[in-house]
């Protein structure tokens, strides 16, 4: 089946205005009838709920954690995009459309993009009234920074903690429609599945994480706003919770997930010290501004760094290979993340990598030390300053940027960075793919809607960095609360949904009959083990770079490791009370079925863009080659337990000329 | 490193508790809850049930994590969630207790984890400023000065993890309120609202069980994000204004 993405008609700039202007409304009289479910108080999530509530539907919020506070959106460090060109250095919603497009190397949608980088501007005025403290000039205004893949400086920040301080002013948000009852607000309630009626989507079932207890929730319509499905990988950035669980029983619905082999490799994170880590730490992309990336040239240099006889430090500048400035000068260490992670990888394939596992690349401030410092020094008239002066003084301007992180790398790796260059190494950290969803965000399931990282919508194959907060704030306060209008104005003759409905009965139990089984197998293996293992596969053969014969021979090895958890998974105690294990226990079941979704999806297609790279289609310098021709469509699964179904939705490219990506 | 603990566990509120002893084999370049993760793994062969602990972000920012180590919250190292703290600040053959936050406010839910929603109700109490989407007006239009701005972050810097509460003696929310008071009312849009939600913040906060301030700094000292007790001294001023001025 071709899908139909519901864009309006028009030129591109004209689109979502005209469309926002024309859309159908529901009276404020009806809205107070008409009830919204919303899962997940992330930043797409808790923004949605909030605006919803404003607006003056009824609200009723899910999220699994204990406060709506701890999404993982919290963790965001680096920033945030927005069109704003305060910095006058020739930004436009244009250019932010363009970088988006291109950044996600040309298979997302136009429009949806455009609209992006249209709100963008929105969010940061939102988002200064609500009280979040960004970073500012000492004259009071904004300040900026760049992030990779882009050479305008659009980025807003707060300190590292951007997420922390944009998910706090939507919680705040929240937290004020909670307490003008127009909200009501479930915590540590874990959606299991959704309710359709006559095919729209009325309703879910949340497992109540305290009693375990099933509770059965029915509304006008349901927006999930779960976010991403990176920890499939088992190691990743992401916080321990994040799963697919919501979307994925969606799927199991008739939902469609869409574009699932694309998965962003972040360049920057620390590397994996050993078996017993369950999580890796980023380091926030917007250290690449001011840290260069380097190995060592000769081979006799690793292995003394790797025995431990040498530091970075040591190596002489001449013996340095800066392969990111050597391959790429025009972008030097700012290349999207997708390119920095491959030659990370390259760099250590190739037998350079500077740490006990090879696995690592240095990060390294000593340049740019030197540079604040000489320039600081130069401020604070202070002539003829000696290096040591100069180092503090440039140490200073980089703690001032970067020091929570460096003290971050330094409580987990034991090593100062202002001192010895930072090791790095890429890992998994967010996931492009995700429900599919029109122009309004409403999956192919009526009444269903996605928002934030759980949607597949604007990033393509590949996402800039600081474009996932912007994504998910502008869906959340800017999109979905007006286009899920055009669902409800048709429903303001439905009656309140009763729970009572035969459908809600046979979601309840099947949903009791899927946790009564995982308890009943008793088998020998911990649902962790199936998870590492899992994660294994999928790094090996879906990760960095993939190609046909792994990725057969990895969807085998999945299918099989799913009956093995199906018939050996060890959970302990009842479903009738507060039980962890249980909960993971399900998501790792729900990961298993969504790892063979993006293998398939990998095999799929038969080219390299953004976050899928295949070793068979690359050109002679080993960067990654697009087909245009064949492949510029967004997959969307339709799951089926033996043979996943394809369906396509053809991107049309009206406003950007397709051209290979190059960042030389 | 051989390790031995001495866990919390409790089956809910009304249940009473006591401490498990367990030994552990650990790598000092671990962290706590990796540590943790080796111990229920361990417990899960034997088929027993893990000790429950709260956790998610594993970076410091979440405020997840709650465990009174050595009758310390978060541990020893100061300015450090429990999910940053590593093993090499143990010694080997070492004996670690651990024990979930204790306050009134806080009812045990299972083993470490505890029910944190008062915080949550304090919030909703009048911690925001309210202003609804689309509201706002261009984000330079009003320009706040750098030291300002930063005096604002340090106190939102707060991650709600309840170690303040926990460091207490007498179970006071003081520094999380102020907290979220002087970041609010340091800056120039949610200084409209500062005195009504001073008042209603504090209120919510003392209906809420929480104790008294009696100055101890104990908050401060233990609080990972090292958020200045001085916040609390501006809440008292802005609180008895507020008071004054609302009975003229
Ligand atoms: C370490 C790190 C740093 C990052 N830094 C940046 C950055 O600097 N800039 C940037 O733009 N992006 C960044 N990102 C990406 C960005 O943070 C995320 O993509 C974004 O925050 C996702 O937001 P969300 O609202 O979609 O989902 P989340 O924040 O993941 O929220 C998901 C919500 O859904 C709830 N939920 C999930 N499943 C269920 C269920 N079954 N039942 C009930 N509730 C459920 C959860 O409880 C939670 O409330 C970073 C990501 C990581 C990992
Ligand atoms: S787990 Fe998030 S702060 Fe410790």
């Amino acid at each position: 089946m071709a899908l139909n993405a519901n864009e309006p008609k028009g030129n591109l700039d004209e689109k979502w205005t005209k469309y926002r202007s024309t859309m159908n409304l529901v009276a404020p009289n009806n809205k107070r009838r008409i009830e919204v479910i919303v899962v997940g108080t992330g930043l797409a999530g808790a923004a949605a709920a909030a605006t919803l509530a404003e607006l003056g539907y009824k609200v009723k919020c899910f999220t699994f954690h204990d406060s709506p506070r701890r999404a993982h959106s919290i963790a965001a460090q680096g920033g945030i995009n927005a069109a704003k060109n305060y910095q006058n250095d020739g930004d436009s919603v244009y250019r932010l459309f363009y970088d988006t497009i291109k950044g996600g190397d040309y298979r997302s949608r136009e429009s949806n993009v455009h609209r992006l980088a249209e709100v963008s501007r929105n969010i940061i005025d939102q988002a200064v009234a609500q009280g979040v403290p960004f970073a500012r000039e000492y004259g009071g205004l904004l300040a900026n920074r760049s992030f990779g893949g882009v050479q305008v400086s659009r980025t807003f920040y707060a300190r590292g903690q951007t997420g922390q301080q944009l998910l706090l002013g939507a919680y705040q948000s929240l937290s004020r429609q909670i307490s003008l009852g127009n909200v009501e607000m479930f915590n540590r309630h874990e959606m299991l599945d959704l309710v359709k009626i006559d095919g729209k989507a009325r309703g879910i079932i949340a497992r109540n994480l305290l009693t375990g207890k099933l509770e059965r929730f029915g509304a006008h319509s349901v927006v999930l706003a779960s976010g991403g499905y990176g920890n499939v990988f088992y190691l990743s950035t992401n916080a321990m919770g994040s799963n697919v669980t919501a979307a994925w029983r969606a799927v199991k619905r008739g939902a469609y997930m869409a574009n699932p082999c694309y998965t962003q490799i972040h360049p920057t994170c620390i590397p994996v010290s050993g078996e017993y880590q369950s999580k890796l730490t980023l380091m926030s992309e917007s250290l690449r501004n001011d840290g260069r990336v380097w190995v060592p040239k000769m081979k006799e240099d690793v292995m003394a760094i790797r025995e431990g006889k040498k530091t970075g430090n040591d190596i002489p500048e001449g013996d340095r290979d800066y392969y990111l400035e050597r391959r790429y000068p025009a972008f030097g260490n700012l290349v999207p993340r997708d390119v920095a992670s491959r030659a990370a990888k390259i760099a250590c394939d190739e037998g350079h990598g500077v740490n006990k596992t090879g696995l690592a690349v240095f990060l390294d401030f000593s340049s740019a030390i030197i540079r604040y410092g000489t320039s600081a020094a130069h401020s604070q008239n202070i002539h003829n300053p000696s290096a040591a002066k100069i180092k503090e003084l440039g140490t200073e301007v980089i703690a001032a940027k970067y020091g929570n992180l460096f003290e971050m790398y330094e409580k987990i790796t034991g090593e100062n960075p202002y001192i010895l260059p930072m090791k790095i190494y890429p890992a998994v950290h967010y996931t492009m793919g995700g429900l599919w969803v029109d122009y309004n965000l409403e999956t192919n399931v009526p009444g269903l809607f996605a928002a934030g990282e759980a949607n597949f919508s604007d990033h393509g194959a590949n996402r800039l960095g600081a474009s996932a907060l912007m994504q998910g704030l502008a869906d959340g306060y800017f999109v979905l609360p007006y286009t899920i209008g055009q669902f409800l104005s048709n429903e303001i003759r439905t009656p309140k949904i009763s729970t009572d409905a035969p459908e809600f009965a046979e979601a309840e139990k099947n949903t009791k009959d899927k946790l009564e089984k995982i308890l009943s197998i008793k088998g020998n293996h911990t649902v962790e083990s199936f998870h590492r293992r899992l994660g294994k596969i999928m790094w090996e053969y879906c990760g960095m770079s993939r190609n046909a014969e792994g990725l057969k021979k990895a969807r085998q090895m999945v299918r099989d490791l799913r009956a093995e958890f199906w018939s050996d998974v060890f959970v302990p105690g009842t479903a009738e009370e507060f039980n962890p294990e249980l909960e993971k226990a399900g998501r790792v079941a729900d990961f298993l079925e969504m790892g063979e979704t993006m293998i398939l999806d990998a095999l799929d297609r038969n080219e390299s863009c953004g976050g899928h790279f295949r070793e068979e289609y690359k050109s002679p310098e080993g960067e990654a080659k697009r087909n245009d021709e064949d492949y510029a469509y967004v997959s969307a699964w339709e799951w089926d337990d033996t043979e996943p179904i394809l369906h396509k939705e053809e991107l049309k490219f009206e406003n950007v000329e397709l051209k290979t990506r190059s960042y030389k | 490193m051989k390790l031995t603990l001495k866990v919390w566990r409790q089956n809910g509120a009304n249940e009473p508790g006591r401490f498990e002893t367990h030994q552990v084999e650990a790598d000092e370049h671990m962290s706590f809850l990796e540590m943790m993760d080796v111990l229920n793994e361990g417990l899960l062969a034997e088929k027993k049930t893990p000790i429950a602990f709260e956790h998610d972000c594993r970076e410091g920012i979440c405020g997840s994590c709650n465990m009174v180590i050595n009758g310390r919250p978060h541990g020893p190292n100061s300015g450090t969630t429990t999910c940053q703290l590593h093993m090499r600040y143990f010694k080997d053959g070492e004996t670690i207790t651990i024990e979930p936050w204790r306050a009134k406010s806080f009812p045990i839910i299972k083993d470490l984890v505890v029910d944190r929603t008062s915080f949550d109700r304090i919030i909703q109490a009048g911690g925001y400023i309210s202003v609804n989407t689309g509201q706002a007006q261009d984000g330079n239009s009003i320009a706040i000065e750098k030291d300002l701005a930063g005096q604002a972050f340090d106190a939102a810097t707060c991650i709600g993890c309840g170690a303040c509460v926990a460091a207490c003696p007498n179970g006071s929310a003081m520094l999380f309120t102020a907290a979220k008071i002087a970041h609010l009312g340091l800056l120039p849009q949610g200084e409209v609202e500062h005195k009504t939600r001073v008042q209603s913040m504090v209120n919510q906060m003392d209906e809420e069980g929480f104790g008294a301030c009696s100055n101890t700094a104990a908050c401060e000292a233990d609080c990972p994000k090292e958020i200045s007790i001085t916040n609390i001294a501006m809440m008292n001023r802005a609180y008895m204004g507020s008071v004054l001025g609302s009975q003229k």
